[in-house]
């Protein structure tokens, strides 16, 4: 079945390695010690898709200009498709997929799926990412804060997008009262 | 393992190739489709609906979601006539469902391909009585466990229900109506006072798997064992290959292979692959595009080496000027005379430009060929047509080519082609292990099947009451009509897809001529979003402004008076009830009240208007902007829409919403151009999509209720866009931009 959802805690993770070893060397990817061998130079966005298989990070432009493979690394969104994984050792990668937590869905994703925002959904995954970072920052963003996103989505998803992180902001205000 | 540390371990793994860890359980090309939906399978309910034992009901999705919301809309037709509701239905994915029958070739699903808007009225006519097949299987199981006549029998919400208020759950009739022989004759259809999930506002079935990123996209398939494969093609149109090097590119570490695949011969029609190029396959995408970095090709240039955009604009405009060579479109009375005797004349001419699709999905395929039969794996709007082509490849009969239907990022018309299949056929046959093709962008701007570059030159006669009598529409275009074997052999007109006969206003005005005067050129030519009419009602909808401007008549009243009375007009190429004046009134009406179009406007604040028809439906967009220095402030957008019966709101509002957005990005910012015969454009640096800082903070979206039969939604959000927008500027700034893309222009002309 290609597109039914399971679970997220169900989803299939590579044997992550016990941890005692260089921290220089390792990356953290969903909270999980990764140890890339192969080629340094691969860019994270490949290095998640093609060996990791965590394919919810997509690619599309391959130059850092379209945002569709936005991740956080330390909290900070950046472009995948530009980020060589040897830049990331040492440094803990979020992806898409280790965006929910045990508690159940990111305030984000609730409000994206609340707000019917997807169309094609191809670029989603890196808008939520940019949207995680902005909020992490700035609880109660503006229309100004969230103009600064500069993913792009070819299905014109903007105004659904605007109200979607207004919404999360108030799912994440009102979850930590 | 004991030797070597798990540290070791892993760093072996991923050091000795990608293809290694493959066999990490995520291979999800490999896995048996779960869904079936056949009749041999237990608790199936003809092809589209399964009934679980618990009662949960799952349905099968037909269509290419492209984004156009069908993998939603088309199970809430059969869950409608199946009578369940809605929380309790999963859907799934079919597969293409190529069979063979007496008759010749068929679909057990019937249309899968996502074009001209016809998911919805074709699911209308065909899906509702899958639904309803389905729900009639379950009363004849309840009624047999019963021992009542079927008659005295209803359904509600999952269950059918005897006259003495007993109930069985479609659970537990599940097994016994799937041992039924299907009805005969169609079984009747609720009436609309029935319903109770169409015409709910209903969110897209995979939102929770698209904010988690689980969605599958045909970009997310692999096959266990693949090779990773990008192409170097050929630069110039019609060009080849004069030699390769690839000694360089196979010495890249990860690289397998390097195989070279021929091209169309010029002129021939393009049904298979869409250039000549040397693919590269390695052990994962990085190393296969590393690999293509060091490919030294020389290239032939082919027969459109000076080909450039400035060079076909002049060409247009002499074709125009010397008004020769025409191709008749459509002629009513004689607009000639007419001209020659009306007091007031009006002419302007508009430039469209090139345009590519790019889709956030890159084209792509995954393909698996064996012996005797083969598996795609791809983001489709054709399978069908990927079917045929890799049938015409491998020589392997359709009905062993399993298509696996996923989500596609975005479609737009670029994936009703299917040339990134045939590319990928060629490869995996050549290689003799499943490919893996990856398109970058640069591949995808430069090698597209672009919407037509073309010139209209529009002249309008009016009387002296300002009535307009005649009206010429002459478009100077690269023909849309390009070596399609389809189109050809259809003896299809050369106008076909750059201007329509019985478009607006024609059949409402007298004396009418539309002409059409092909331009040669080598640029592949196919759909974009909307096809004809983006193409062609920025000129017209944008040429009717400038006539009430110029005549000092409202906008609004000089479309509705020729509008006329509501009545239904003849429309060629459409599969709808013709064209309705009354409903694209009703929208231009609906879109003026909204924006306030009577109301002043101050502060250099302008408003703009425009209406069009097509795909059964009827849209209207008025934008309130004004431009400061040489920024263009958008401060309202306002589209109001007539599909006919509305199916699932939150998706139409989502489709107009997102057309408007498509159709005002692309006329503000985007141009492919030529230049030496190469096309110009390589990223989204220079192809560059409204961002969220450029678009609206909101498109007010207004439906019409209505009951006439539903349409699609997919492409008439897209079309009155740009010229309404040009239009508002053009009352902001009396600049008319006649010239797209329209933020260069006025730029230029401020």
């Amino acid at each position: 079945m290609p597109d039914t959802p399971t679970r997220a805690s169900k989803t299939p993770l590579p044997p992550a390695s016990a941890g005692a070893e260089n921290k220089a060397e390792e990356v953290q990817i969903n909270g999980r010690p990764y140890y890339p061998g192969g080629d340094p130079d691969m860019p994270l966005l490949w290095y998640l898709r093609d060996v990791l298989r965590l394919t919810g990070t997509k690619f599309g432009c391959g130059i850092g200009a379209c945002g569709a493979c936005t991740v956080l690394i330390d909290g900070k969104a950046q472009r995948a498709c530009v980020t060589p994984v040897k830049a990331t050792m040492g440094h803990a990668v979020t992806t898409i997929e280790g965006l929910a937590t045990d508690a159940g869905l990111h305030p984000l994703q609730r409000a994206w799926i609340e707000e019917d925002v997807a169309q094609c959904g191809y670029c989603q995954a890196g808008q939520i990412m940019a949207a995680a970072e902005l909020l992490a920052r700035t609880p109660n963003p503006g229309d100004d804060d969230i103009a600064k996103i500069p993913n792009l989505c070819r299905c014109g998803t903007y105004p659904r997008i605007r109200r979607a992180i207004k919404r999360a902001a108030q799912i994440a205000r009102e979850g930590s009262k | 393992m004991s030797g070597l540390s798990r540290r070791a371990f892993l760093f072996a793994t991923a050091t000795a190739s990608g293809a290694l860890l493959v066999s990490w359980k995520f291979a999800r090309a490999d896995q048996p489709l779960p869904y079936r939906g056949a009749r041999d399978e237990a608790q199936a309910l003809g092809d589209f609906v399964r009934i679980e034992a618990n009662g949960d009901v799952v349905i099968g999705a037909r269509g290419c979601e492209i984004g156009q919301g069908v993998k939603t809309s088309l199970p809430m037709l059969i869950a409608e006539e199946l009578d369940v509701g809605w929380e309790r239905v999963r859907v799934e994915q079919l597969p293409y469902g190529y069979v063979e029958t007496d008759k010749g070739p068929s679909n057990r699903y019937g249309g899968q391909g996502a074009g001209g808007s016809d998911n919805i009225p074709s699911g209308w006519k065909d899906l509702r009585q899958a639904g309803a097949v389905a729900r009639w299987l379950l009363v004849q199981a309840a009624a047999a466990r019963w021992d009542l006549p079927a008659a005295q029998l209803r359904t509600q919400s999952g269950a059918v229900i005897a006259p003495d208020a007993r109930r069985l759950g479609y659970g537990e009739l599940a097994a016994e109506a799937a041992a039924l022989d299907l009805p005969k004759d169609p079984v009747p259809l609720k009436t609309p006072d029935q319903f109770s999930i169409i015409g709910k506002p209903t969110r897209t079935v995979d939102g929770e798997a698209i904010v988690t990123g689980r969605a599958q996209f045909g970009i997310d398939a692999y096959f266990t064992n693949t090779l990773f494969a990008v192409m170097l093609r050929c630069p110039h149109l019609d060009g080849g290959i004069e030699k390769v090097d690839d000694s360089e590119a196979r010495k890249v570490p990860g690289v397998k292979d390097v195989i070279v695949i021929e091209g169309p011969k010029a002129g021939e029609p393009i049904d298979g692959v869409l250039a000549s190029g040397v693919a590269v396959l390695a052990d994962s995408t990085w190393a296969a595009l590393k690999g293509r970095a060091k490919l030294k090709v020389e290239w032939t240039e082919g027969p459109w080496a000076g080909e450039s955009t400035s060079a076909l604009a002049a060409k247009a405009q002499e074709l125009l000027d010397k008004n020769e060579g025409a191709v008749p479109v459509r002629n009513d009375g004689d607009f000639v005379k007419t001209r020659k005797q009306a007091p007031i004349h009006v002419e302007a001419r508009y430039e469209m430009p090139f345009l590519a699709h790019a889709t956030m999905e890159p084209p792509g395929a995954q393909i698996s060929i064996e012996k005797d039969k083969a598996v795609l794996i791809a983001s489709l709007q054709s399978p069908s047509g990927a079917s045929q082509i890799i049938s015409n490849l491998t020589g392997i009969p359709r009905k062993d080519i399993e298509i696996r239907l996923t989500r596609s990022g975005g479609g737009f018309g670029r994936r009703l082609k299917n040339d990134f299949v045939a590319e990928a056929t060629l490869i995996a046959k050549a290689a003799g292990k499943p490919v893996k093709l990856i398109w970058t962008r640069e591949d995808d701007l430069q090698h597209d099947f672009f919407r037509p570059f073309g010139v209209h030159a529009m002249s309008a006669a009016l009387d002296k009451k300002k009535k307009i009598v005649g009206w010429s529409h002459r478009c100077a275009a690269t023909p849309r009509n390009y070596r399609d074997r389809g189109m050809t052999e259809g003896k299809r007109p050369l106008y076909v897809g750059c201007i329509e006969p019985d478009d607006f206003p024609a059949g409402l005005v007298a004396n009418l001529e539309k002409t059409f005067f092909p331009i040669a050129s080598g640029m592949p030519r196919g759909w974009w979003r909307g096809p004809i009419h983006t193409f062609h009602a920025f000129a017209v909808q944008s040429f009717i402004d400038e006539i009430a401007i110029a005549t000092k008549q409202d906008a609004v009243q000089l479309r509705l008076d020729l509008l006329g009375p509501p009545r239904r007009m003849k429309y060629e190429d459409s599969d709808q009830p013709g064209f309705d004046t009354g409903r694209l009134a009703g929208v231009l009406q609906l879109a003026a009240d909204k924006i306030g179009w009577k109301d002043k406007r101050s502060d250099g604040h302008g408003l703009g208007i425009a209406c069009h028809f097509t795909f059964g439906g009827y849209a209207a967009h008025a934008f309130e902007v004004s431009v400061e220095g040489s920024e263009l402030l958008i401060h309202r957008a306002v589209c109001a829409v007539d599909v006919g019966r509305v199916v699932n709101p939150l998706g139409v509002e989502a489709q107009m919403m997102g057309g408007t957005l498509d159709g005002i990005s692309t006329a503000m910012n985007l141009a492919i151009t030529l230049k030496d015969g190469q096309v110009q454009q390589r990223n989204f640096t220079d192809y560059p999509l409204m961002r969220m800082a450029q678009s609206p903070q909101s498109v007010e979206v207004h439906i019409v209720e209505s009951t006439e039969e539903p349409s699609g939604a997919g492409e008439i959000g897209v079309p009155s866009a740009a010229p309404a927008l040009a239009n508002a500027i053009y009352a902001a700034t009396t600049v008319r931009v006649r010239k797209l893309p329209l933020l260069a222009e006025l730029k230029r002309m401020l």
